[in-house]
């Protein structure tokens, strides 16, 4: 296993939000995380990425425990996240968003011109502020960022949120192309068809709680709505 | 549910508070002349802490430039007492005039933020200090003397200095606490904790800043004014001097900022450095400023807050606590 | 022409204005603190380069390889023991913890030195009053010549730094976003660090031309603050560059305003600042 999470827990405050959630990936998977709002999707990918702390609860990357590393420290081991809201440096141009993340990287094939190959719609926007770009492009550069540390785990949290759909379906075609690759992704879609479409396999939480998991190919999205609102099971 | 705002404890506090201030009201018919003079000095120093904790630790305003309330209340005292005002009248109207003063000097100061504010009035300060030395009446650093003074025995002048003192310390202490305890102190305490939810809640932010900066300003000036009854020389660069600044910081910071009693209890605190320690240089200036440094740092609520904590002292209640909570 | 010296030697001094504001500037651009620390740092800065002068006869401008590293590895310090745990307090706490290690170093340093003013001018040869004549009118000091070039030249090389390098996209990133870099393998305190360490730096070439180009006592630092806190307010709060024309700003108006008067020189300075203020207020436009 490239990620094992086990017994991961997390709060904002008082508020409990990610309860005993075991997780496993396998490298080169994609996994796709779903459920309503407020289910914990986004703190158990931040807390995976180490920018949320674990209340309780260990997270292991290629067989090493890394739940007390700070998040720029799982960096150089593979672990990068792409935020919600894609949080870009705006001030800085789309070439000084990619390279300021290269600095602590691993080595591998991720530098400006392959993620402008595999983001071609942001050939022309190299030198501009990054918050002049539209909301697709902005997306682009967000995994862009991402990408140029190489990361053998690439972490998505929402990346279609307030897109339009030609921008969706443009940003899905570079991130196939990343799978084939061989990049072991968890994403957080939810478009549920979507996420059955281009996941290996489906986990989907409910207050905080795994309550469903099951191969993409053997679900159906009925399975993951009765999941996805608490009901059947 | 039950809601108090008084209790026992607090009630208790009071009372003692008021029999202490009869005590010290009386005090000059038996005290030496020394003591006398150090506890006018002291309750300046307690006006001083008050008003600057009411900006900073009420109103999120933290500035470096109150020596020019200090100042200017010095400065209006020896003009209105060369214009023929009785001189003790002159000083206990200085105060008030300064606040008129201040403003005029809230409506631009007021709308900047953060560290902006902060050296800002520094800046105020400064230029008050060099347009005071240009008055022919002070003659640059020269500086002059409330001369009126000379005119009453030394014993009755430290009575009333003393008196005078003790009623300006207890009268703006009344008012900070009768205006935290009423609707302007929930305002005050909703800006310090987010100003933009209180501004969207309704609450006046600017108006609201501006009554704080007012009282502060007032209550710095008659500070300075008080301070110059008893100094009765002024020369300009010691009442314009950023150490009155300093010296009210450590009072709040190490007594307690946000809380009422802390500066009181840090003026004490800064009183009785003072007095032990004042004579040997400046170590012991660099003693405070290490001390406001690390209170800041490592003790946020200085020593009442700590204290107030630990032990659930209420001693002067500004909110309400819930005594009692209905069962469900 | 004696108002067009009056104007030329403004500028000059407005280059002093702008090298002693770098650093309050950048540390501000970068960490959004305003430094109150940063006058008594600038003197600090400059007894050292005393000392090393006076009592063991090293040129200052040798001594500034020694001292400008070490005033870089303080900043590094100030950053690591104060200014972190500062900023994690809130918005008022590192304005009052540095206010607390202002009055630390400037009672120090005058417990350390006394009272006396000092100056390194007598320790640079005829530099510090060697100067051209343009006409008969207009003369230009070599010092306040070195002065500007110093200014325009730290700035420009913060702004290559902050453009063109691998730290300086560091730094830029870190300034707009602490939270997001840790998330691209940045470690925000570490990035804090350096640039309090280059803050540091550079206060400390701007103690070396305080002492060269006048006096200095250990009570100097407030009014270097508040002149370099001018500059940066009157420049735009962010902008290296708005900083060298705030100072230039502040600079030409004391000396204009010591023309008219000559009690009025450092008033003047006061009043175009608050007047900068009060503009922008009524534009409605008020940063920091």
């Amino acid at each position: 296993m490239l990620l094992s999470v086990e017994q991961f827990e997390a709060r904002h405050g008082l508020l409990q939000a990610v309860r005993g959630v075991t997780l496993h990936v396998a490298a080169g998977e994609t996994l796709a995380l779903v459920g309503a709002n407020g289910a914990g999707k986004t703190t158990l990918l931040r807390g995976i990425a180490g920018a949320h702390k674990a209340s309780a609860g260990r997270v292991k990357f290629d067989g090493t425990d890394i739940t007390a590393l700070p998040a720029y420290a799982r960096v150089p081991l593979g672990i990068a996240l792409v935020p919600e809201g894609r949080k870009l440096f705006g001030g800085m141009t789309t070439q000084d968003n990619l390279r300021v993340a290269e600095r602590r990287g691993r080595p591998g094939k991720w530098n400006v011109e392959t993620v402008v190959q595999a983001f071609p719609q942001l050939q022309p926007k190299l030198t501009a502020l990054a918050r002049n770009l539209s909301g697709g492009q902005q997306q682009a550069v967000a995994i862009g960022r991402a990408l140029m540390s190489n990361p053998r785990l690439l972490l998505l949290d929402e990346v279609s949120l307030g897109l339009s759909p030609v921008a969706v379906e443009q940003l899905y075609a570079s991130l196939r192309g990343l799978m084939r690759d061989g990049t072991t992704i968890v994403l957080v879609e939810q478009d549920l068809t979507r996420a059955l479409a281009v996941a290996d396999r489906v986990v989907c939480m409910l207050e905080g709680r795994v309550v469903f998991e099951g191969l993409a190919a053997e679900t159906t999205r009925e399975e993951v709505l009765s999941a996805y609102f608490g009901v059947g099971t | 549910m039950k809601v108090q705002r008084w209790t026992p404890q607090s009630g208790v506090f009071i009372a003692a508070l008021g029999a202490m201030v009869l005590v010290l009201a009386v005090g000059p018919t038996w005290f030496s002349a020394g003591v006398t003079d150090r506890l006018s000095a002291l309750f300046v120093y307690v006006i001083l802490g008050a008003m600057w904790n009411a900006l900073a630790g009420y109103g999120g305003l933290v500035s470096v430039g109150q020596q020019a309330f200090f100042g200017l209340g010095a400065y209006a005292a020896i003009r209105l007492s060369h214009a023929d005002v009785p001189v003790y009248l002159a000083v206990a109207l200085a105060g008030l005039a300064v606040g008129v003063v201040s403003l005029a000097i809230g409506e631009v100061m007021l709308r900047l933020r953060g560290g902006e504010f902060a050296v800002g009035m520094w800046v105020v300060a400064e230029l008050a200090h060099l347009l005071v030395n240009l008055d022919p009446l002070v003659q640059g650093e020269t500086g002059t003397s409330l001369i009126a003074l000379n005119a009453i025995a030394a014993e009755a002048r430290r009575a009333y200095t003393y008196w005078l003192s003790l009623a300006a310390m207890v009268a703006l202490l009344a008012v900070l606490f009768a205006l935290l305890r009423g609707r302007l102190g929930t305002a005050i305490q909703s800006i310090r904790d987010d100003e933009r939810a209180a501004s969207s809640l309704g609450v006046n932010v600017l108006a609201t800043k501006r009554i704080v900066f007012v009282l502060a300003a007032t209550g710095c000036a008659m500070a300075g004014a008080l301070w110059l009854a008893s100094a009765i020389t002024f020369q300009p660069k010691a009442y314009f001097s950023v150490q009155w600044t300093a010296y009210m910081i450590f009072m709040t910071l190490v007594g307690g900022i946000g809380t009422f009693e802390g500066p009181i209890l840090g003026a004490i605190l800064f009183f009785l450095v003072e007095t032990f320690f004042g004579g040997r240089g400046v170590w012991y200036l660099v003693g405070l400023g290490a001390a406001a440094l690390a209170f800041s740092l490592f003790l946020p609520r200085g020593i009442f807050g700590a204290l107030e904590q630990r032990f659930a002292l209420r001693l002067l209640p500004l909110g309400f606590r819930v005594v009692e909570r209905t069962k469900p | 022409m004696i108002f067009l010296n009056q104007l030329l030697q403004g500028v000059f001094l407005g280059g002093y204005y702008a090298l002693i504001a770098c650093s309050l500037s950048f540390l501000f651009g970068v960490m959004r603190i305003v430094n109150l620390a940063h006058g008594s740092i600038v003197v600090l800065a400059a007894f050292l380069l005393f000392v090393l002068a006076d009592r063991f006869e090293i040129s200052p401008w040798l001594a500034l390889i020694a001292v400008v590293p070490a005033m870089a590895a303080l900043g590094w310090l100030l950053q690591r023991f104060v200014l972190d745990r500062a900023l994690r307090g809130g918005l008022l706490v590192p304005l009052l913890a540095t206010f607390g290690l202002a009055i630390v170093l400037d009672n120090a340093l005058f417990e350390t030195f006394g009272a006396d003013t000092r100056s390194l001018s007598p320790f640079i040869g005829d530099l510090s009053f060697d100067s051209w004549s343009l006409t008969d009118d207009i003369t230009v000091g070599k010092m306040d010549v070195l002065i500007l070039g110093s200014a325009v030249a730290m700035l420009g090389a913060v702004s290559l730094l902050l453009a063109r390098t691998r730290i300086g996209r560091a730094i830029r990133a870190t300034a707009e976003d602490p939270g997001t870099v840790e998330l691209i393998g940045i470690d925000a305190r570490a990035v804090y660090g350096m640039a309090t360490a280059l803050a540091l730096a550079m206060a400390a070439v701007a103690g070396a031309f305080l002492a060269m180009r006048a006096t200095f006592d250990p009570y100097t630092g407030g009014a270097q603050l508040i002149f370099a806190f001018e500059a940066v307010a009157i420049g735009g709060f962010g902008s290296l560059w708005g900083t060298l024309w705030g100072g230039i700003a502040l600079g030409v108006a004391q000396n204009v305003g010591a023309s008219i008067d000559p009690s009025s020189f450092f008033i003047a300075g006061h009043v175009t600042f608050l007047a900068v203020l009060v503009g922008r207020v009524a534009l409605g436009r008020v940063a920091a």
